[in-house]
């Protein structure tokens, strides 16, 4: 199957062919497969796939068995934005020297999770992202590290229960709120960064597709609601995403050689206790810390409406 | 997926029985064979697409975690006359009854039926 050469406008865009095969051991209702299937089918099978450690790689992977129909490679959690800067660096010199792969563009894309890329990952993407390697590496985020047993990440929200932040009478879940990922790769001056999501499939996919067509580094940011950490139900999973992006929760960005703009126009913003209130991660928080909430997404969506100058996310309204 | 598929082998290599056959590394030189291992087991309720309602908006398809919703070139015309030209099945060897089909349905054209024995 080869890359997807025009762009996805309809859902009826999207390529047949799979190339990701089923029977992975992934949870019932995993977004993270989801966008595994629709990443591979836009980048095809002139790509590498270089994994970090974490829920995708243990699920899609057990030995003798493997979901990949692509070349993949499996690596640590510290170190897989290098290792795909070393298989690009390795390309390149075989392209220079022995003259292989001459008429074929081969892209690297690197996946890892939100601990290996929030927390662990930093020094390695920010390494990779400074030199200039021609990489795609895109982040599933589901918010802690679920492989493990949900423990907290960097990527944690504020207020969210996991096992190390529990909730008591001294701690009442995550303290902080999450780390702005998107505006540290911003900082590195790379020409592609976006955050996409998968209640919305074409738009993630033309993410994918702008990604995969940049020639250097860049970075996907992608919601991925996880059933078991944020205890929801099975059949959740997408209307959980799609209310992230209409409470505000979630903006889906996409930032072309420093451009900004919202690809999602939120016009009439819905209040976040709905977004809250459906996930058993978020049951503990009183009205108070709704509120809190609350105002600091409002001061978020102000923030990101001044940054792409319009009004891209409207104001509140309650139904 | 047949019932009397050779499960030694995946297309055409043959998978290790003795420590020695072990590929070199633990490359794993079968690209996609997880397709083999079946997760139907997992489920406790399974979709069934009602032909009739079905609206073919590939919504299903797209929302599937485990492309378990097949889409086949097959010609469908419903009891009113109006004729479809693909239509959606179900992979019940990979389903693992999570609901998302249902639930994004915008038709209801997916029931959730508990699976009996």
């Amino acid at each position: 199957m080869e890359a997807l050469k025009k762009p996805v406008r309809t859902i009826w865009d999207i390529p047949r062919p799979e190339q990701f095969a089923p029977g992975h051991n992934m949870c019932q209702g995993c977004a993270a497969a989801l966008i595994m299937r629709m990443l591979m089918k836009v980048v095809g099978k002139d790509a590498i796939v270089v994994m970090g450690t974490g829920c995708v790689e243990v699920t899609t992977t057990p030995f003798p068995y493997t979901s990949w129909k692509n070349p993949w490679l499996h690596l640590a959690f510290e170190n897989t934005a290098a290792g795909a800067s070393g298989v690009e660096a390795a390309l390149k010199a075989l392209q220079r020297k022995y003259g292989v792969f001459k008429d074929r563009y081969i892209k690297v894309v690197a996946i890892a999770g939100d601990g290996g890329t929030f927390d662990i990952g930093l020094q390695s993407l920010s390494g990779m992202m400074e030199r200039g390697h021609d990489v795609m590496y895109v982040v599933y985020d589901n918010e802690a590290y679920m492989n493990t047993g949900i423990q907290r990440s960097g990527a944690t929200p504020l207020g969210a229960w996991t096992t190390t932040t529990p909730v008591g009478k001294r701690m009442r879940g995550e303290p902080r709120p999450k780390k702005d990922i998107i505006g540290i790769a911003l900082a590195h001056r790379i020409p592609y960064i976006a955050t996409a999501n998968p209640a919305y499939p074409t738009d993630m996919m033309e993410k994918f597709r702008k990604a995969y067509e940049t020639r250097g580094p860049s970075l996907v940011h992608v919601y991925s609601p996880c059933t078991p950490g944020w205890r929801i139900r099975n059949e959740h999973t997408i209307h959980v995403s799609r209310l992230a992006v209409q409470t505000g929760m979630w903006v889906q960005l996409e930032i072309e050689n420093g451009k900004p703009r919202v690809t999602v126009k939120v016009p009439k913003r819905k209040p976040v206790r709905e977004y809250l209130r459906i996930q058993g991660r978020f049951r503990h928080l009183t009205e108070e810390e709704i509120q809190k909430i609350q105002r600091m997404v409002d001061e978020y969506v102000e923030e990101i409406n001044r940054w792409v100058g319009e009004q891209a996310i409207g104001p509140v309204v309650e139904e | 997926m047949t019932e009397n598929q050779d499960v030694t082998r995946y297309l055409g290599k043959k998978y290790p029985t003795k420590w020695d056959e072990v590929p070199i590394a633990g490359i794993v030189p079968w690209p996609g064979n997880t397709e083999e291992l079946k997760t139907h087991a997992w489920r406790t309720i399974k979709p069934v697409i009602d032909q009739e309602k079905c609206i073919r908006c590939r919504l299903c398809w797209v929302y599937c975690p485990d492309s378990a919703i097949l889409e086949v070139d097959e010609e469908y015309v419903t009891s009113k006359g109006r004729r479809y030209k693909v239509s959606y099945k179900v992979d019940y060897d990979h389903c693992k009854g999570c609901g998302i089909c249902a639930f994004e349905c915008p038709v209801n054209a997916i029931q959730m039926v508990p699976e009996e024995r």
